[in-house]
C-alpha cells in the first residue's frame, strides 16, 4: 500500500492545498457547468407555454391550416428508462474507480465498458426520441419550445458522447497497461465528470419532461 | 447506511501547508448498491407521480421537485463523494451552484411574474 501510494504521489502534481491539480481543475470545471445548464434551462422555463404553434410537449395541438392534429410530443415510458440507464452508468462508473483502486485489471475493464456502453445506449436513446419528435413535426426551428428542447438536451447530449469516448480511452488505456492506484486520480476525475452529466440529466428531466 | 465506511482527513487536506498526502476512503459497494436502488425508486416515484391525479393539483411541482432534488443531493453526496473529499471541492462546487440557481430564480422572477405585470 505505502508502495502503491508513492508511486500514486510521484504520478501526480499536488497543489499546497495538498490535493491533486487535476481534481481541483475538475470540480472548477463542474462549477462552470453549473452556470451553462443553468443558462440552458432557465432558458427553456422562461420560454415555457409561450409557443405560438405546435406540437406542444404536454398536450395535444390542431394545425388551423390542415386540421392535423398533433398529439402532445414527450414521451415519459421512453425517456424513464433513458433516464434509469444513466442512473446506473453511475454506479458501473464507482465500481470501476473501485477496481481501479485495488488493481483489478478484469473488473476495471469490465465497469469501463459497461459504463461506456450504458451510456452509448442513453444516447441510441435520445436519437431515437430525436428522430421521433422530427418526423412528428418538431424541429429546433418548429417553435420556441422545440429550439429550447432541443438546444438543452443535444448539448447535454453532447457531453455523454464526450463521456463516452473519455471511458473509452480509459478503457484502452487500462488494456494496454492495465489501471492501477496511480491512475486512480485520473480516474475519479472522469468519474466525477461522468456523475456531473448524470445529476445534471436528474435536473433536465424533471424540468423538461414532467414539470407542465 | 454510512456505518460502513470511515471519513477522510478533510480537515486535514486544505490545511495551507499540508502534505500532498490525504487517503480518501470512498463508500463500500454495500452504499452504492443502496445508493442505486434509492435512485431507482425515487426515479420510479416520480414518474409515478406524473401518472396520477397528483398531476393537476398544486403539489405535482413541488413534489417532482423535491425528488428531484434529493436524487441530485444523493449522487452528488456519495457516486461525486463530496461527503467524504476534502471541503475546498464542496465551495468550488456549491458556490456556483448557489449562484445559479439564484439566476434561474431571478429570470423566472424576471421573465414570469414580472412580464405578466408590465402592462
Amino acid at each position: 500500500m505505502a508502495t502503491a501510494v508513492a508511486e500514486h504521489h510521484a504520478e501526480h502534481h499536488y497543489t499546497s492545498t495538498g490535493l491533486p491539480h487535476t481534481k481541483i481543475a475538475i470540480w472548477a470545471f463542474i462549477g462552470s457547468e453549473c452556470f451553462f445548464f443553468a443558462s440552458l434551462i432557465s432558458t427553456y422555463l422562461i420560454y415555457k407555454g409561450r409557443s405560438v404553434v405546435g406540437p406542444f410537449p404536454h398536450t395535444p395541438w390542431t394545425d388551423p391550416s390542415t386540421g392535423h392534429v398533433y398529439h402532445p410530443i414527450l414521451n415519459i415510458p421512453v425517456t424513464s428508462t433513458s433516464t434509469f440507464v444513466l442512473l446506473m452508468s453511475s454506479l458501473a462508473m464507482v465500481l470501476a474507480h473501485a477496481a481501479v483502486e485495488r488493481s483489478d485489471h478484469k473488473w476495471s475493464r469490465i465497469w469501463l465498458l459497461t459504463t461506456a456502453a450504458l451510456g452509448a445506449t442513453f444516447l441510441g436513446f435520445q436519437a431515437f426520441e430525436f428522430t421521433s419528435f422530427v418526423h412528428e413535426g418538431l424541429k429546433i426551428t418548429t417553435n420556441l419550445f422545440g429550439s429550447t428542447f432541443f438546444i438543452t438536451t443535444g448539448f447535454h447530449g453532447a457531453h455523454v458522447t464526450a463521456g463516452v469516448l473519455w471511458l473509452i480511452t480509459m478503457y484502452f488505456i487500462d488494456k494496454k497497461r492495465g489501471l492501477g492506484p496511480r491512475d486512480a486520480v485520473n480516474v475519479d476525475v472522469m468519474a466525477l465528470y461522468w456523475h456531473f452529466v448524470d445529476v445534471v440529466w436528474v435536473a433536465i428531466f424533471t424540468f423538461l419532461y414532467l414539470l407542465q | 447506511m454510512t456505518a460502513d465506511h470511515s471519513h477522510a482527513p478533510a480537515s486535514d487536506a486544505h490545511e495551507p501547508h499540508a502534505p500532498p498526502h490525504q487517503e480518501v476512503h470512498f463508500p463500500t459497494w454495500k452504499t452504492y448498491r443502496w445508493v442505486a436502488l434509492i435512485l431507482f425508486v425515487l426515479t420510479v416515484a416520480e414518474v409515478w407521480i406524473y401518472y396520477t391525479p397528483m398531476k393537476g393539483t398544486r403539489l405535482f411541482a413541488p413534489a417532482l421537485i423535491t425528488l428531484s432534488v434529493i436524487k441530485f443531493t444523493i449522487v452528488v453526496m456519495f457516486y461525486m463523494h463530496l461527503k467524504y473529499d476534502a471541503k475546498i471541492f464542496r465551495g468550488l462546487f456549491l458556490g456556483p451552484l448557489s449562484i445559479a440557481i439564484i439566476v434561474i430564480i431571478s429570470l423566472l422572477f424576471l421573465f414570469g411574474h414580472l412580464s405578466l405585470h408590465a402592462t
